[in-house]
């Protein structure tokens, strides 16, 4: 077992900060256009699940673009991001918000905003 | 080394690593090697060609004394948990004790892994050959058996090969072109693409094209 652990280490970055579910990120994610193209596209959103632990630890970034839910999944040690921006700490009273899902606008705001900016 | 058809390991587990592109690869990590040569056979006196290797050393005193003679008749001063033959093209080249490592694996190669498949015990037809079962309720009585097995009149009786209740698992599995994603030559190491058979620990037999 340790063998495998000396091999996920080597890939896990220490770059990426602390943050958990109900915290609002900044992805950025390199999207390879061509060969030799590359840019960075932003995903921003609300944290709703981190599952899995050490090279295997996802995490599910949901906004709402023009209307629509939309979610990504992201491996947390991914080389394809390029860095994580946290952008405001979340109320989190579970470790898994996907009531978030049925909620829209006003609603959803506040059940992610932190109690002591209230 | 070139020759060697195959070498001994063991399965060490899984994990998943990252690709160039940034894609997660589920990889199966092998331990293979150092390997021992213990024995050459050759067409002249066995009548084939090859190797005996022994891999994963113990202490000499968990070795018997008619293995123990052998040991010492290749020079070779630790026991083996595993000692194997492997097909070599030219035994010749290789001397007794010579330690054969994964020094000509390279990155991208296919190869072939032997190994066993993990015990299941005595098992049915639904979990053992893939048999659909009956319905579980409204009044059925059939739900997990094997159905009709030697039909009726004729032929009446149950055809040779008809697939029964029985031991699942321990069998020798193949599994057959295996893409090698990383050989790690100092600590021994190869990670292959997806999965292999058997239980962690178990040895396998990586060989090679």
């Amino acid at each position: 077992m340790d063998i495998i652990r000396k091999l996920a280490y080597e890939e896990l970055r220490a770059d990426i900060p602390p943050f958990r579910p109900g915290d609002t990120v900044r992805v950025h994610v390199k999207i390879r256009e061509t060969a030799d193209k590359e840019r960075i596209q932003v995903f921003e959103g609300v944290v709703i699940s981190r599952k899995g632990s050490g090279i295997s630890e996802t995490f599910t970034v949901r906004k709402i673009s023009y209307g629509v839910g939309v979610e990504r999944i992201f491996p947390v040690n991914s080389p394809r991001i390029d860095k994580i921006e946290l952008v405001e700490q979340g109320r989190h009273n579970r470790s898994k918000l996907y009531y978030l899902r049925g909620l829209r606008g006003k609603a959803m705001r506040h059940k992610i905003r932190r109690r002591t900016q209230q | 080394m070139a020759g060697v058809k195959a070498l001994l390991g063991k399965k060490v587990g899984m994990t998943q690593v990252f690709s160039e592109d940034g894609k997660r690869v589920p990889v199966t990590v092998l331990e293979v090697g150092p390997c021992v040569v213990l024995q050459k056979k050759t067409v002249d006196k066995e009548g084939y060609n090859a190797l005996q290797l022994g891999f994963w050393p113990k202490s000499l005193k968990r070795v018997n004394k008619p293995i123990k003679g052998h040991l010492d008749k290749a020079g070779v001063d630790s026991g083996f948990r595993f000692i194997r033959e492997v097909p070599v093209e030219n035994p010749d080249d290789y001397s007794l004790g010579q330690v054969l490592t994964l020094e000509d694996i390279d990155v991208g190669q296919i190869v072939d892994i032997v190994g066993k498949s993990k015990g299941r015990g005595y098992q049915g037809v639904v979990k053992r050959h893939g048999f659909s079962r009956g319905p579980m309720g409204h009044g059925s009585k059939h739900h997990r058996a094997i159905g009709s097995a030697g039909m009726s009149a004729y032929p009446s009786k149950v055809i040779k090969g008809k697939r029964m209740p029985g031991r699942m698992g321990g069998a020798k599995i193949t599994q057959k072109n295996s893409l090698v994603i990383d050989v790690r030559k100092q600590d021994n190491l190869l990670l292959v693409r997806g999965g292999v058979a058997g239980a962690m620990n178990q040895m396998v037999m990586v060989s090679f094209k």
